[in-house]
């Protein structure tokens, strides 16, 4: 535990990719086979069953720290972090900290689930008296299920990748999936060829790069020229706003994979009868939508479903699903990443072809084109395909590992953009918790600001700076963490969708509302109205 | 009638009518007291200052030509039968505690504070009295200080890494204060120690007035960049991410704060490594040091006083919150420069990599980030 406390404590401490990298691998030359694979789990967010919840988390903490319960309360909200909170408040100790390998604390901690509550907070209250203050915090951040570290993934396969001499993009394929670190071993992870493949793992998926392009600034067809070359290069679809997912039918039995690397064969029942009927051996990738004779709805519907536990009848009859399929990565039990954009694609096409249920089993329509010229025509159309822009894949391409910059782009239509006025702030999370980082804003209405959004991200540091201290010397107004600032400043917030909402004050709800500036030249007077933003409704 | 309270405090600052002094008033008075230099306490504009011998020289840097009396800790002043002495507060060299006696009622002025001896300046001395005027920048209970040893040794460690690794190391502190208690520790086998003009002048004031410092180099135009980089630098938080720094690297840069100890705050400062010093109490060094005055009443002025007070209170004693401008200075003459690097926006943001912010010029040293930071228009004066 203490060679982990200390990696992450190293990797706190510096933000150059490099010495992440450096500080990896000395973590993995000097800990235990099975605590690599605990760590690996860890950082590719791998969560074991909370076996404590919070309030009891909460509750044996201030009966352990003797503390009022208020304090504990204000301590946590000047940290803004949980377990940094407990490991903060616990006297510091002079014993060294725990001797026990990270593999030993995590078999203590799955072995709480044959344990009382009685038992537990025993466990618990002696474990934090023991640990030292780092230790004790990686200890509540993986007791919590809350780990997050500032290291990507493929920083963590790059650092084994150079430790076992293996291509890296193989290693990102042997870390995906459903494995757990007790019956994964760090040998077979690492092996020059892997005999029992599991046959649920999904490929890694490969992701697009965006065409920066603001509100003001649009790429010309010029820079699309100087950038990617001869259109005819280029294979052109539309980008569809659904769920990425990874379809795999093996050895007879079926897995749904979504982006974020959930297992998510269950929620998607529709999908099940074209998929039983692929041979074996077939993984798609492409997008889950909402479908309604034949056309996409808009993600909300979607989301809808996303949210529901049980998927009742009636969900399944409001929103039901579809794929729109766009390749074809392992064909005839043979990996056809290596192959060209163009050969996957016939390989795609020859596969839905066959199939019974086209209804379901969509194929990514190519856009016609013969030039950036009237591509960029086209891209104009993508609201009413109910698409977010355009997707562009070199015909010559490989299916690559992760968001690389060359031969994948995302072309996305003109973000929607209004003018809007802060109204209120609260503090961040995390790094941020002393600054106020989270804001509401409004639109007239009348004479009245109505709040219709909140975004975070978008603004430089520097300008949260300024707005910080805007904030703090403006406030109106208190009510637990969030004020009520002086409504002064504007800003742009973009976003990628709207719909009607009965539940806000606005009548509106707002998809990845963000900052695109501070808008330091209009006063609060001239900002937009509901009016304006309804009219994105149509 | 029941008499006026010997201190009160008001608009200008805390007031004694019978003594007709201020301490540490933030408007111009005519007399003065000054517990230390830091500028929040230090104001410019008054006819009359006291202050202790130690801070002479600082004050006269700082303020220019100013009207100044000095005395030795432990010596009594008389100012309209009230008396004065001034006890060590070990705050930063020169820092006091004020106490002032009127017909046996006892009141101590503790300034900034700090329990542990730092080994530079005199060591805070408890001073037994019947209302105790402390400041709580750190009074939160997860503010918990290691011994300062142990981060010393990290820090020299850490600089003899830097040199095997061919970086440069840049140390970050307030001028005055913890400039020299770094400086006092740094072990000077590993290299010599460069200054920013900042903070050589701070040395130099120190030294007019009798104090021995470790040898320092101040960085001029002229000083070879490449002796400099074999050596240490020391330099105010306004040095951060300036241009000035930046012809030093590839460099490994410390800050050091009492506010490093969360690990927001460490990034905030996009520090490479955060040094958890302080010049201000923890919490248990507020508590211990409150509780050794036997004081009928604590008043807080500066910190999180609302908590704390609640705190105290429900643990005891009698605690009340005042406010006050102290602790404000260093957020108020800030500028923060343009930040290099950018927050990530949407989607071209680098998925766990963390972006480090670097905004110069605060100094986290003496000012709250945090609850600690009482905005100034929230600050008020009134009597008690
Ligand atoms: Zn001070
Ligand atoms: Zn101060």
């Amino acid at each position: 535990m203490k060679a982990f406390a200390q990696l992450f404590l190293s990797l706190d401490e510096t933000n150059k990719t490099n010495e992440k990298v450096k500080v990896l691998k000395d973590y993995f030359n000097c800990v235990p086979d099975t605590d690599k694979m605990h760590m690996l789990a860890l950082f590719t967010g791998r969560k074991s069953k909370r076996q404590i919840n919070s309030t009891q988390f909460r509750l044996w903490a201030i009966e352990a720290l003797k503390i009022p319960s208020w304090l504990f309360e204000e301590s946590y909200h000047v940290v803004g972090d949980l377990a940094e909170t407990i490991a903060l408040l616990f006297p510091q100790n002079n014993t060294g900290g725990s001797s026990k390998t990270l593999t030993e604390w995590i078999a203590e901690i799955n072995n709480l689930s044959t344990y009382g509550d009685e038992e537990k907070r025993h466990w618990l209250q002696q474990s934090w008296q023991l640990l030292d203050t780092q230790e004790r915090f990686v200890f509540n951040k993986i007791l919590t299920g809350s780990f997050r570290v500032g290291v990507s993934q493929s920083l963590v396969v790059k650092a084994i990748a150079d430790i076992a001499d293996l291509d890296a993009a193989v290693l990102t394929h042997r870390i995906m999936g459903n494995w757990r670190p007790e019956d994964y071993t760090f040998r077979e992870l690492i092996q020059p060829q892997q005999e029992a493949e599991d046959i649920s793992r999904p490929y890694p998926f490969f992701l697009a790069y965006p065409i920066q392009e603001t509100s003001t600034v649009q790429k010309s067809v010029e820079d699309l020229q100087q950038t990617l070359g001869e259109a005819s290069e280029w294979q052109a679809e539309w980008k569809w706003d659904g769920i990425r997912a990874q379809l795999i039918k093996r050895d007879g039995q079926l897995f749904i994979w979504s982006r974020g690397e959930d297992l998510s064969t269950d929620r998607f029942p529709e999908l099940h009868p074209f998929m039983n009927e692929l041979p074996d051996g077939t993984v798609l990738d492409g997008e889950i939508l909402s479908f309604r004779q034949g056309k996409p709805l808009p993600f909300n519907v979607l989301q809808a479903r996303i949210g529901r536990k049980n998927l009742s009848k009636k969900i399944l009859e409001e929103s039901p699903v579809a794929l729109i399929a766009y390749d074809c990565l392992e064909y005839e039990g043979k990996d056809i990443r290596e192959k060209t954009q163009t050969e996957r694609r016939e390989l795609l096409e020859h596969l839905q072809a066959k199939t019974a249920y086209p209804d379901v089993f969509n194929i990514s329509t190519l856009i016609d084109f013969d030039s950036w010229e009237s591509l960029s025509r086209k891209r104009q159309q993508s609201r009413e395909m109910i698409a977010e822009g355009i997707m562009l894949k070199r015909k010559s391409a490989t299916y690559q590992v992760g968001r690389k910059r060359g031969d994948w782009w995302k072309w996305k239509i003109d973000p929607l953009s209004v003018d809007a006025v802060m109204i209120y702030a609260q503090k961040g999370h995390g790094r941020r918790a002393d600054l106020y980082t989270d804001y509401t804003f409004a639109v007239w209405d009348g004479d009245k600001l109505v709040p219709f959004a909140k975004a975070y991200s978008g603004l430089t540091d520097a300008e949260i700076n300024k707005v910080d201290a805007f904030v703090k010397r403006n406030t109106l107004e208190k009510f637990g963490p969030v004020r009520t600032v002086k409504p002064e400043l504007v800003f742009e917030i973009g976003f990628e969708g709207i719909n009607k909402s009965t539940r806000h004050k606005s009548g509106v709800a707002l998809r990845f509302p963000r900052i695109l500036r501070w808008r330091h030249d209009k006063p609060k007077e001239e900002a937009d109205t509901i009016e304006t933003l309804k009219a994105f409704l149509e | 009638m029941p008499r006026k309270p010997l201190l009160e405090f008001t608009d200008r600052g805390i007031y004694c009518p019978q003594g007709k002094f201020y301490i540490d008033p933030w408007k111009p008075v005519d007399d003065a007291v000054i517990t230390h230099a830091h500028s929040d306490h230090a104001y410019l504009g008054h006819k009359h200052y006291l202050a202790h011998h130690l801070s002479r020289e600082v004050l006269k840097y700082r303020l220019g030509d100013i009207q100044l009396q000095t005395i030795a800790y432990g010596e009594t002043i008389n100012k309209n039968g009230v008396e004065i002495t001034l006890f060590p507060a070990g705050h930063v060299i020169g820092s006091a505690q004020v106490r002032v006696v009127y017909q046996g009622e006892v009141w101590v002025v503790s300034g900034d504070y700090k329990t542990e001896a730092d080994g530079v300046c005199e060591p805070f001395e408890p001073v037994k009295c019947h209302h105790f005027i402390s400041e709580c920048t750190f009074g939160m209970p997860v503010y918990q200080w290691k011994p300062q040893q142990q981060l010393f040794d990290e820090m020299n460690n850490w600089w003899r890494q830097n040199l095997e690794n061919n970086l440069a190391t840049v140390v970050v502190g307030y001028s005055l204060g913890k400039a020299q208690r770094i400086l006092q520790n740094l072990d000077l086998f590993n290299g010599k120690v460069y200054t920013h003009g900042v903070i050589e002048n701070t040395n130099e004031a120190l030294r007019r007035n009798g104090i021995e410092l470790q040898p320092t180099t101040r960085i001029t135009p002229d000083t070879p960049k490449e002796e400099v980089r074999k050596g240490i630098i020391l330099a105010p938080p306004s040095a951060v991410g300036s241009a000035w720094m930046r012809k030093f690297g590839p460099y490994s840069f410390g800050y050091c704060s009492g506010w490093m100890a969360l690990r927001g705050a460490k990034r905030r400062r996009a520090a490479d490594r955060g040094f958890v010093l302080s010049d201000h109490a923890d919490w248990n060094g507020l508590i211990s040091a409150i509780d050794a005055t036997g004081c009928e009443c604590v008043y807080l002025t500066h910190g999180y006083t609302a908590s704390f007070t609640r705190y105290l209170n429900e643990i005891g004693f009698n605690a009340r919150e005042v406010h006050t401008l102290y602790g404000t200075e260093e957020e108020e003459a800030a500028s923060p420069q343009d930040s290099p690097t950018n927050l990530p926006k949407g989607e071209a943001s680098n998925e766990g990599e963390v972006n480090k912010v670097l905004s110069a010029g605060e100094d986290l040293g003496e000012v709250g980030i945090l609850g600690g930071a009482k905005d100034l228009g929230e600050a008020k004066g009134g009597a008690i």
